[in-house]
């Protein structure tokens, strides 16, 4: 027999879940693709339409399939204080040859800015992944790319 | 690099409290951290003192919540029913992501299990016997290293079931949030902690009433809860004897931009800005001039050299029309320009912005677009006018603080350096 208190309560720690499946999903699927929408979906009982409400909230995740590497350089107002920022970012963009929000065609890097990465004493700072980098200079990013480029 | 980072109390603070363990190699390992006389304070908190008693103590010691907001710690705690039938939680504020501020990020990378010991005893004074740690998404290496403080503190007692021999209680559980400044509000974070978009409800009821899961919930900062063992081990007399009339303990300021030595300062509240900018970060870099400082953080308005003297602290900073927020100063030499700095602030209030309501979502982004063409050497006459207009019909008329904050630095450095927007429209480029 259902007791809708109980029901009630269930559902709403179930939907607790939601932010840590949608990274896993993203993890499984490369990224929030509609299938792994649905998945997420059917896992949590809710309508696929939910799940894409609050997955294209977030930032973190990828509602494309990003590169092997994704860029994110901070574009808070203490990093491009401090010379990075803009130039990081026009520096990036021609060495990688691709835009802010596009993924270089054989798939390895994708750049994006983002606001601030709580990284200012240290600044300019960016992230690959779940890395961060700070304290940045050209000749630093430049060198961390060639080797992310040349290793798989 | 971490070993890069610059950590130091004042040298009228002999005895830091919140930076005590700064620069001790692996007090991120609880052993490093027990040899150091950590957990004396949950030991002292659960064993002789009454939950009341707790709550009774972290009120006389002043301590003021340092997320931003400055809401008296103890009083908040008090707001908390008090029937033990009553299922509650303490959620714990690691949201961190104010343009500025990166203090609660050392503290849980750095030093987790200080912060861990004063959610213990944050849950034990309000009868929490559940707490939640909302990590922000961008902080990988502080969700690790509290996943493993947390896990240590379980294999040593001090979590889990009749911790100490008591009958108190606590479970921890750890979610990590997905990239949205929003969520470090309070209630837009409980949203965020049950799966929706962070989204801030409307209060009331606050939620030490309605919260988590519709219990009532106690939330705090990170360096709120940072202070709690210090206030506890050294009782608080000792807190309230640090700091001003309306703000008491040491601080920790954030303090970036152009200065010599940018870096977490542990100073007492009401330290001038004067002090912690050319006495403790350095001066300003390359010997030049200051022209602005934010004292509290991107949602403060921006400060002149007037106020260098001005004490940081709660009821001082608003006496000449900014906040301490989260004691974040960020500072400007002469060669910066003002509307590129400001653009900058109204790139992340709009990108910030959850789009709840209509006032913030249609108003940062106007702001931003305007203040974009400005930059660009497009602006239009009275577009400083309506840029105040937009502040104007934003300000107090938003859903939650974002809008506000979003208004704060665009009227401050325009009351400061109208002349410095005039010149880019008139002239279609920079004065400096």
């Amino acid at each position: 027999m259902a007791i809708p208190a109980v029901d009630r309560k269930l559902q709403l720690v179930k939907r607790s879940r939601m932010l840590d499946m949608l990274y896993a999903a993203q993890k499984r699927y490369g990224y929030l693709s509609e299938e792994a929408l649905r998945h997420v979906a059917e896992e949590l009982g809710l309508p696929l339409k939910e799940v894409c409400s609050t997955a294209s909230f977030y930032s973190l995740y990828h509602m494309k399939p990003p590169g092997q590497y994704v860029i994110q350089v901070c574009e808070g107002l203490v990093c491009s204080l401090r010379g990075g920022a803009e130039h990081l970012v026009d520096h990036l963009r021609q060495k990688l040859g691709i835009d802010v929000g596009e993924t270089t065609p054989d798939g390895k890097f994708t750049l994006q800015t983002v606001q601030c990465l709580a990284a200012c004493d240290t600044s300019p700072a960016m992230r690959i992944n779940d890395d961060l980098y700070e304290n940045l200079t050209l000749e630093e990013v430049d060198a961390i790319i060639e080797m992310l480029a040349g290793g798989r | 690099m971490l070993s890069s980072r610059c950590w130091q109390g004042g040298d009228e603070m002999p005895e830091k409290a919140l930076l005590r363990n700064a620069g001790v190699p692996h007090v991120e390992r609880i052993d490093v951290y027990l040899a150091r006389g950590g957990y004396q304070a949950v030991r002292k908190a659960l064993l002789e003192y009454k939950p009341q008693e707790i709550i009774e103590m972290i009120k006389r010691s002043g301590l003021r919540g340092r997320g931003g907001a400055g809401f008296p710690t103890g009083l908040k705690w008090d707001f908390m029913p008090k029937d033990p039938n009553i299922t509650k939680y303490l959620c714990i504020n690691f949201d961190e992501g104010e343009t500025g501020t990166f203090k609660d990020r050392y503290l849980v990378e750095e030093d987790p299990h200080q912060v861990l010991e004063g959610a213990i005893i944050a849950a034990y004074a309000v009868g929490a016997r559940k707490a939640f740690m909302y990590t922000r998404g961008e902080f990988p290496l502080g969700m690790k290293r509290w996943i493993k403080a947390v896990a240590e503190a379980y294999g040593r007692g001090f979590l889990g079931k009749n911790i100490l021999g008591t009958d108190f209680s606590l479970d921890v559980y750890v979610h990590r949030g997905a990239g949205a400044y929003i969520c470090g509000e309070e209630t837009a974070l409980m949203e965020s902690l049950e799966g929706k978009r962070g989204e801030p409800r409307l209060k009331p009821p606050f939620p030490t009433q309605v919260g988590l899961f519709g219990q009532p919930t106690l939330i705090n900062n990170v360096e709120t809860l940072a202070c709690v063992p210090h206030i506890v081990l050294r009782g608080p007399e000792w807190f309230a004897s640090i700091g001003t009339e309306e703000s008491k303990g040491p601080k920790l300021f954030c303090v970036s931009g152009h200065v010599e030595k940018p870096g977490l300062y542990e100073l007492p509240m009401g330290t001038t800005l004067r002090e912690i900018i050319y006495e403790h970060a350095g001066g300003v870099w390359e010997g030049r001039k200051l022209k602005a400082v934010i004292p509290g953080g991107a949602s403060t308005p921006m400060l002149t050299p007037e106020h260098l003297d001005v004490p940081m602290a709660f009821e001082t900073l608003p006496k000449v029309g900014s906040m301490l927020g989260t004691g974040a100063v960020i500072v400007m030499d002469e060669s910066t320009c003002i509307v590129n700095a400001v653009l900058h602030l109204a790139r992340f209030f709009a990108h910030e912005s959850c789009g709840k309501c209509a006032p913030c979502r249609v108003g940062t982004h106007t702001m931003l677009k305007i203040l974009e063409r400005v930059e660009a050497g497009e602006g239009r006459d009275g577009d400083i006018d309506l840029l105040l207009d937009i502040c104007e019909t934003m300000y107090g008329k938003t859903f939650c603080p974002l809008g506000d904050a979003a208004t704060n630095p665009v009227t401050s450095s325009i009351k400061y350096f109208r002349d410095e927007y005039e010149y880019h429209i008139e002239h279609k480029r920079c004065m400096v």
